[in-house]
């Protein structure tokens, strides 16, 4: 689905990826886990075209998408939910939901897929005319879930879902997240400083630190590994 | 009675003027931050176009209908087109500079079309053939409100009564909102950002034109300078009502024609300004955002 091949990206002067080589088969779970700071949100806007790559190559389902306009890449099938959620505040959940539909054309289809949220998350049938800015903070986070699945998407992109969340939330997001996956064969891409959840719904897993991928393996391994188990599991 | 009700239509005539203006200003800072100077100069071109194509069509001696309408189409796809490329070659390869940087290039355009304007036509007042006839229903209260200042008033409401669908209902308005809340964001969700700015200065641009086009017929003479001062005073009105609100520019322009009005018909035509600018200042310091601005990141 994704290879991303010694990718080199930043934001002036910072080189936040030096070298980010990474391989998503379609219908995975993966998990890139790191510190703060440690390239984990670059990466996932390295992929959808809003960070330039400066060398390196992305390559979805086989074609480069280096240089893409974000929208063209959105039309291949990504859609990400971005750390901090990014809720349009002054606009409706309804038309929130129609932003995620953007580039879709099908009504009958996003009708589908707008029942399909809301059975999902029911409050936000109930929220539908009230202001994005309204929202709880776990509201928001299954607001800015649905919009993106709005795109009907087939490489899922997930920044910190759980940032913020109260402990039940947080079970519930892990959930649904898996059920998409499991449903919809939606290939998953999530980045976490909560690993332990992340990895528990794995298949596996990547270790980011200062802008590398400093170890790979399957979630349950990862999990595993005493190192990982230091740095990153509290252990 | 009578003064102060011709005092307060003509007020009104004058905010509309300045709200089909403030509206491009409002708009664009909506969505890109930025002061667009050059705006004035669109309303310019457009007061122009239409008087080349009024003045031709009616030596050829075209009905008056036919006139107005052919004008106003036109007016709207040269200022349009103007505004357009402004934005294309001026502002866009400027997105990622520092803030100052387009507003200066923004005024370079302004001083750029009003020369190339004087140039190509001239520095003379231009007489504006008379578009709208005195309607003959209009003959009891003429002393108090013109056929003009009617028109204008339905063109601006109808104008404003179109964006406001326009923004609220339909997919390129509803993007519009979105990219000035979240630029970011909506490239995420597949807007093409570059476009919707575009159209955005395509609006206003378009608005620009029914404002030049009307005010020209109403004052009856046009010159390349009158873009500097009917921009500024927009401007103005743009930032009372608290710049990047829609309503906002509407309600600024509404009060600061009514001021002018009243301060030229009570006091003197010579102090208009004044008090114009010193109600910009009392507001200002009272509430810096604006009337229905808000403080940090709500806009449009
Ligand atoms: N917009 C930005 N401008 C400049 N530097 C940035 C920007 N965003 C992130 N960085 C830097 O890039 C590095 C990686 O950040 P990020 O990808 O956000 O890490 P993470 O998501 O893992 O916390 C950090 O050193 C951060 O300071
Ligand atoms: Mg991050």
């Amino acid at each position: 689905m994704l290879a991303m091949n010694d990718v080199q990206a930043g934001y002036g002067n910072v080189l936040a990826l030096q070298g980010v080589s990474l391989t998503i088969q379609p219908g995975e779970i993966v998990a890139l886990i790191g510190a703060n700071g440690a390239g984990k949100s670059s990466t996932l806007m390295a992929i959808s075209g809003i960070v330039p790559c400066r060398s390196g190559q992305i390559l979805l389902k086989g074609k480069s998408i280096n240089g893409l306009a974000p929208d063209r890449i959105v039309a291949m099938g990504v859609s990400q939910v971005p750390e901090g959620r990014r809720i349009f505040a002054d606009l409706s959940v309804q038309e929130n939901l129609d932003m995620g539909a953007f580039l879709r054309k099908d009504r009958a289809g996003i009708r589908q897929d707008l029942d399909y949220v809301f059975a999902l998350f029911p409050i936000l049938a109930k929220r539908r005319h009230q202001y994005g800015g309204t929202l709880s903070g776990g509201e928001q986070q299954m607001l800015s879930m649905s919009r993106a699945l709005m795109a009907r998407p087939q490489l899922l992109l997930l920044d910190e879902p759980s940032m913020g969340l109260a402990p039940l939330m947080i079970r519930q997001i892990f959930r649904i997240i898996k059920e998409i996956n499991r449903e919809h064969k939606t290939t998953i891409f999530l980045v976490e400083q909560n690993a332990h959840q992340a990895l528990r719904i794995a298949d596996r897993g990547y270790v980011i630190e200062n802008g590398r991928i400093i170890l790979t393996d399957r979630a349950e391994k990862l999990l595993a590994n005493p190192d990982v188990q230091k740095a990153y599991l509290g252990i | 009675m009578d003064y102060f009700i011709e005092l307060f239509c003509s007020g009104l005539t004058r905010g509309a003027i300045y709200a089909l203006i403030a509206l491009g200003y409002t708009m664009v800072y909506g969505i890109i931050g930025l002061i667009n100077f050059a705006h004035g100069e669109i309303y310019m071109i457009g007061a122009f176009t239409s008087f080349i194509v009024a003045t031709v069509l009616s030596i050829y001696g075209f009905p008056l209908a036919a006139i107005v309408v052919v004008t106003g189409i036109s007016a709207a796809i040269w200022s349009s087109a103007y505004g357009y490329t402004v934005e294309k070659i001026a502002y866009k390869p400027l997105r990622n500079a520092p803030r100052l940087t387009p507003l200066i290039s923004a005024i370079g355009m302004s001083i750029l079309l009003q020369n190339y304007v004087l140039l190509a036509q001239t520095s003379d007042f231009l007489p504006f053939p008379e578009l709208i006839p005195e309607f003959a229903f209009m003959e009891p209260v003429a002393h108090i409100i013109g056929s003009s200042d009617l028109v204008i008033l339905v063109t601006t409401a109808i104008s404003m009564l179109l964006l406001t669908l326009f923004i609220k209902f339909t997919r390129l308005g509803k993007a519009m909102r979105a990219t000035a809340q979240d630029k970011t964001m909506a490239l995420l969700v597949g807007i093409n950002v570059d476009r919707v700015i575009s159209a955005t200065f395509i609006v206003g641009s378009l608005l620009a034109a029914i404002g030049g086009l009307l005010i020209a017929s109403h004052i009856g003479q046009i010159n390349f300078a009158i873009g500097f001062i009917a921009g500024i005073k927009a401007f103005t009105a743009a930032v009372l009502g608290g710049i990047g609100s829609i309503p906002g520019a509407v309600l600024g322009s509404l009060i600061l024609g009514l001021t002018e009005s009243f301060a030229t018909g009570y006091v003197s035509s010579d102090y208009e300004d004044v008090f114009a600018f010193s109600l910009l200042v009392l507001i200002l310091i009272l509430k810096p955002a604006g009337l229905l601005g808000r403080a940090g990141t709500g806009k449009v």
